[in-house]
Order: structure tokens, then C-alpha cells, then sequence
């Protein structure tokens, strides 16, 4: 007899009207069963999503290779100068590959040497973290849905918030500064010198993103039988060699999917260490993605086919990450 | 002995507690302070004056110098503790110093000046929450527009993202037609063009469309995920066709028995896919940095980021900003942390 809450209310009235979208659909939809036979309606139901993917998934990777050949500073392919592969050229010609002050587009090279060291230490250090949490939130015991949350809520955060909130942090007179002077410790701009700077872009990185590779770890933990750690006990099997012998093993799986998720991840990193350090000091964090966006959209004078050559030379990398993927998540049939 | 020791530590149900307990006690702990102390600081940070923001060392809750108001003076006046001499203890307005000396008066006696060294005396601290750096926001700044396009983005790309893709997913699951098997091929394929290599064309495209400085321009890139349609088409798998056999016995549409029977039994999976999407949208950061540029469309990250830019010198607005911008998110992860986190675990794909 009691009134709805106004919360039942609101899903009742969104529910309703949803129902009536989709009621209007009703009449076109008998209509193409109609005409088309068998399963062939299914086609129906795929075109919409195809055609999103089309146009902006498929169609770009075309007009990608018609900028990475075209020169000029011109948006619209039409007005743009053939210039066959002078783009790669230019990006690839180096006379010293160790050194990227050697090359024609020294930014893109100390893009290329960031992003691998970026990738190594980061996903490194993250995945091996990401592990120790997950085995130390795998056991039962009280609050340990507390600390899950904790550890995955910057995950949800968007990467300018969790840069600001760093930067606020690291600042000359901000509170890590004010720690090390209480102890008596020399304080640092830590952002302002390249060393540092790089060290916390990826201390930032692995703050953010290491709760959504804990989460998937723990479900692996969680998906190991019970009874083999019991049986283990019972023959007094000690803690480390619980940990080689039972876990990682059966673990692995999961490790692997972990592993190139987060490469895949670390390749395009830009968000929050383009809002922490804008690339700087000097070039010393600026990564892959940075310096495509900076070509082609925060130049004066933006050069589309060098950023879309750059965009390929990405994809190459990140395509054979892909197929690794797809291999290892395929499950052993 | 150990015997009794291990009797008394030994739990229900599970092994006895051994060092490895205890150290991922400490890890867990150490890990809390790490994860969440910075979000604390800038909470508590967020409620100072600019002035208490410039103080150094920094103390962790907004004390700001008390003011006191002296019958004859104009304004107020920072109030003095008074820590040696003959009036020790005493609590003085401070008129000006002129030197070392400073000139004081009694708030409760405001006819004579008295003269006190400098160094005698020390700031009176009170606790002050600025909360005009939060409604001087508000009210100077248009932070409910972007608030308001970032909602508007999220919704309308999740509800798309949602529809089409278990459409997609419903008819790669439910149907066979020539062509299903290279569709579902193509779609995969997709996962290896992430939006970041495609910037440059996409902005052509929307330019082409006239979606640039539109919040459709936003939406539509990312609306088809492969991630979103895989997730679906596996679950629906699970819902047995005899089901859908009975509607269409019973005359039921094919339309019908996608939203009367399929997508409701999806229910699990679409909110994973849901809180995926909601929380692609609303962090985007560098495809609306792309194809916003006019500030009345901004998102919240980009208000945020551009703000950072142009306040470089006002903290606190900048930080009072930050706060608005990860409230909404961490009352959401509050109430739903557990289907959250669940959901996505269960998921385990990107």
C-alpha cells in the first residue's frame, strides 16, 4: 500500500520509456523479417555496429595510409601532395640509432628509446606488484573487501585528476618535500629534473593502473581448487615452495593475459604523464603518443602524414602484441 | 609448547597462521597508506585558504591565522600570542610593528598600544575550511557545463554502446547467415586498432561530418567496442535457444525476442559492460582533447586540464576543481564496489 520510492519511480518511468523506443522498432523490424528468410535478419541486427566500426575503424586505417603518403600541412586528403614514403623516411633517418640527437626528428626518437624504457620498467615492476597484492588479498581474513577497494579505487579516476593529485604531491613545497625535511633529508623538484621525473611517471602510472591487474590476478588465485593447498599442508609443504610449485603454475594463464594487457597499455601511454610533466623536463618523458599528438594536432603548423606515419609505425608494434594476446587467451582445447 | 601455540592461533576451516600472514598484513597496510593517503592529502588540502596552501612545512588540516576584530580599528586584525615578558600568556591584537617592536592592543581594553618585541610573539591558529574555494568555482567558473557535458557523454555512449553491441552480439550468438563468421573475424580484428593510431583520420572524419566541437563527436568513435560485442556474444551463448524457439512459436518477432527474452537474461553482462563504458567515457582524455577546442563543450578532464594551465599560481581552485571532478566517481564506487570490482574480475578482458 506504501507509495513507490522515488527511486522505483524513476526506474519504472526509464523502463517505460525505453519499452516505447523500443516498441517503435517493432513495426520496421516485422517488416525486414518479412523480406529477409532464414537468418539472414541477422544482418539486420549487425549493421549498426558494423557501420560505426567502418567508419571510424576501418575507413582511418585507409585514410591513415593515404597521410602517412601525402605531405603538406592541408586536412583534406584531396589538397595534399603526393609524397610516397619521404614521411617514414624522414621519421626513420637516423645517423647514429643511439642516439637520438642524431636524427631528423630527434622527438621522435626519444619517443621511440621513452616508450621502450617506459614499457620495461613500468609493466616490470606494476605486473610483479600487481602480484604480491593479489597473493596478499587472496586469503581469508576480515577487511579484506576494504583493501581490494582501496587498492583498485584510483583505476576509476581519471588520468587528470590522478596526475593533478600527484603533482600537488611532488610540488617544490608540497607534502613529500615537507616529509623528507622532517627527516632530515634534502628536499628535490621532482619534476623538474629528468631522472625524477621519469622515475615518477612511472611510479604514477603503476599507482593508477596496478588495481585492475591485482582484480584479474586475484580472480585467477581464487579460481585454484581449494583441496591442492590442503593437500599441501598436510605434508607440511613450506610457504615458498607452496608459492612455486601449486600457484604460480596454475596461475599462469591469467600472469600471461596480465602481462600483454599491460604492455599493450604502456606502448600508448600519454594521459596522465602529459598532464603530470607535459613531456618535460626537456624530452626526457615524452612518449610515442605524445609526440603524435603533438604533430598532428599541438603544433602551429600540424603535420598530418608525419603523425599518421608515426600512428602506423605504433600500430605495427601493437598489432603483434594483439596477436599475442589472442593466442595466449585462447583457452587449450 | 608449540603444540599449545599453534592451538591458540589456528583458525576454522583454514591453515595456521604462519609469518607469511603477517607480512602481507604489513604490505596491505603500507598499501593503503600509499593508495590512498595522496587523495586524503588533496581532500584536505582542497578546504585551504590560498594563503595556508603556501605554507611550508604544510600542516594536514586548513589552520589559518586568526583575526580578531578591535572596537576602533578598521578590519580586522591577526591576533598575537604573547610568549615571554611580563604579559606571557596573553592573547593581543597586533596594530603594526615598526622594527622589532610591535605595537599590540587588548581586544578587551583597546585605549593603549603596547609595545612588545617580535620575537615574543606568535601567531594565534584557528581551524578555517575554506568553502568558498568550492562555491567561488560554482559561481565564477562554469563548472556545472562541464559537468553536465561530461553526464550527457557518458550516458548517451553507454546506452548506445549497450544497444548496438548486444544487437551485434545477439545476431553473431543467435543466427546463422552467410558472412556471420568473417563479421564476428572483423570485429576481433578491431581490438588491434586502438583509438590512439587512428587520431588523425577520425579527426578527419569527424570534420567531415561537422561533429568537431560536437559531443557527437565524442560519442560515435567509440561506441562499437569489440571488447563490448566478444564480452556479450559470449554470454548469450550460454542462453539455450530453446527459449527462443517457444517466442517464435508463439509468434513472437525476431525484434521482440532480442529485448523481451535476450537482453534481459544478459543482464550480468551488460552491466559489466556498462561499468566499462562508463568508465572509458568518463576519463576520456585525449580523443575529446582532439576534437573539443571551443570550452563551452569541455568534459571535466579537459576543464580540468586546461584550468591547470591557465590557474598554474590558484591551487586552490585548482585543487577544489579536482576534488568536484573525483567526488561523483567515489560516491558510485562506494555504494557499488563490490559489483564493481566483481564484475569486472569476472570479465578479466581488457
Amino acid at each position: 500500500m506504501t507509495a513507490p520510492a522515488p527511486g522505483q519511480a524513476l526506474r519504472r518511468a526509464l523502463g517505460a520509456a525505453f519499452g516505447g523506443a523500443m516498441n517503435l522498432l517493432e513495426a520496421p523490424m516485422r517488416l525486414a523479417q518479412a523480406k529477409l528468410r532464414g537468418g539472414r535478419i541477422g544482418w539486420v541486427f549487425v549493421v549498426p555496429n558494423l557501420s560505426v566500426f567502418g567508419l571510424f575503424t576501418f575507413l582511418p586505417i585507409l585514410i591513415d595510409l593515404v597521410y602517412a603518403a601525402t605531405g603538406g600541412n592541408q586536412l583534406f586528403p584531396a589538397q595534399r601532395p603526393y609524397v610516397g614514403t619521404a614521411n617514414f623516411r624522414a621519421l626513420l633517418a637516423c645517423r647514429n640509432y643511439l642516439d637520438p640527437n642524431t636524427c631528423t626528428r630527434d622527438l621522435f626518437w626519444h619517443g621511440v628509446y621513452n616508450t621502450a624504457e617506459f614499457v620495461v620498467l613500468q609493466v616490470g615492476f606494476m605486473v610483479g606488484l600487481s602480484l604480491v597484492t593479489a597473493l596478499a588479498l587472496n586469503r581469508p581474513g576480515r577487511g579484506r573487501g576494504f583493501f581490494r577497494a582501496v587498492f583498485f579505487y584510483p583505476v576509476l579516476l581519471s588520468p587528470v585528476v590522478v596526475a593533478l593529485i600527484w603533482k600537488w604531491v611532488l610540488q617544490r613545497y608540497g607534502v613529500l618535500n615537507a616529509l623528507l625535511s622532517a627527516l632530515g633529508l634534502a628536499p628535490h623538484d621532482w619534476l623538474l629534473n629528468a631522472t625524477t621525473a621519469f622515475f615518477w611517471s612511472v611510479f604514477v602510472s603503476i599507482w593508477a593502473h596496478m588495481g585492475f591487474y591485482t582484480l584479474i590476478l586475484l580472480a585467477g588465485l581464487q579460481a585454484i581448487p581449494r583441496d591442492v593447498y590442503e593437500a599441501a599442508a598436510m605434508d607440511a609443504t613450506p610457504p615458498w615452495r607452496r608459492f612455486r610449485r601449486i600457484t604460480l603454475p596454475l596461475l599462469m594463464p591469467s600472469l600471461l593475459v596480465v602481462l600483454v594487457l599491460a604492455l599493450i597499455r604502456a606502448v600508448q601511454i600519454f594521459d596522465e604523464v602529459y598532464v603530470l610533466t607535459g613531456g618535460g623536463p626537456g624530452t626526457s618523458t615524452t612518449f610515442l603518443v605524445q609526440f603524435i599528438y603533438q604533430t598532428g594536432f599541438a603544433q602551429q603548423v600540424r603535420e598530418y602524414g608525419m603523425a599518421a606515419a608515426a600512428s602506423l609505425l605504433l600500430a605495427g608494434v601493437l598489432m603483434a602484441l594483439t596477436v599475442l594476446q589472442l593466442r595466449l587467451a585462447r583457452p587449450k582445447s | 609448547m608449540s603444540g599449545l601455540v599453534g592451538m591458540l592461533t589456528a583458525r576454522r576451516g583454514r591453515l595456521a597462521r604462519d609469518w607469511t600472514d603477517w607480512a602481507s598484513l604489513a604490505y596491505l597496510l603500507l598499501g593503503v597508506l600509499v593508495m590512498f593517503l595522496p587523495v586524503l592529502w588533496l581532500f584536505a588540502s582542497s578546504l585551504k585558504s590560498d594563503q595556508a596552501l603556501n605554507a611550508f612545512p604544510p600542516t594536514f588540516l586548513p589552520w589559518e591565522p586568526a583575526q580578531v576584530a578591535v572596537p576602533g580599528q578598521p578590519g580586522h586584525l591577526p591576533l598575537m600570542q604573547v610568549t615571554a615578558g611580563p604579559l606571557a600568556g596573553r592573547r593581543l591584537a597586533e596594530l603594526r610593528h615598526i622594527g622589532l617592536m610591535a605595537q599590540m592592543l587588548d581586544p578587551a581594553r583597546p585605549g593603549r598600544v603596547l609595545p612588545i618585541p617580535v620575537r615574543d610573539l606568535r601567531p594565534v591558529l584557528r581551524l578555517h575550511a575554506s568553502w568558498s574555494n568550492f562555491t567561488d568555482l560554482v559561481r565564477r567558473f562554469n563548472f556545472f557545463g562541464y559537468f553536465w557535458n561530461s553526464v550527457l557523454i557518458t550516458t548517451l555512449a553507454t546506452l548506445i554502446t549497450l544497444l548496438i553491441n548486444s544487437m551485434a552480439a545477439f545476431a553473431l550468438s543467435k543466427y546463422r547467415f552467410a558472412g556471420r563468421d568473417a563479421v564476428f573475424a572483423l570485429m576481433l580484428a578491431t581490438l588491434m586498432v586502438p583509438p590512439t593510431i587512428v587520431l588523425v583520420p577520425n579527426f578527419l572524419i569527424a570534420a567531415r561530418l561537422d561533429l568537431v566541437n560536437s559531443i557527437w563527436g565524442v560519442i560515435w568513435p567509440g561506441v562499437a567496442t569489440p571488447t563490448g560485442v566478444f564480452l556479450l556474444r559470449q554470454y548469450m551463448l550460454t542462453i539455450p535457444d530453446d527459449l527462443i524457439e517457444a517466442a517464435r512459436m508463439d509468434n513472437a518477432s525476431e525484434w521482440r525476442i532480442y529485448w523481451r527474452i535476450v537482453l534481459p537474461l544478459s543482464a550480468p553482462a551488460l552491466a559489466v559492460l556498462a561499468i566499462f563504458s562508463v568508465m572509458w567515457r568518463w576519463n576520456d582524455f585525449l580523443w575529446p582533447m582532439v576534437v573539443l577546442n571551443r570550452s563551452s563543450v569541455f568534459t571535466l578532464p579537459l576543464a580540468l586540464f586546461s584550468f591547470q594551465g591557465d590557474l598554474q599560481t590558484q591551487w586552490h581552485y585548482l585543487l577544489a576543481m579536482t576534488v568536484l571532478t573525483l567526488l561523483p566517481v567515489t560516491v558510485i564506487f562506494l555504494f557499488l564496489q563490490r559489483s564493481i570490482t566483481q564484475g569486472i574480475a569476472s570479465a578479466g578482458v581488457k
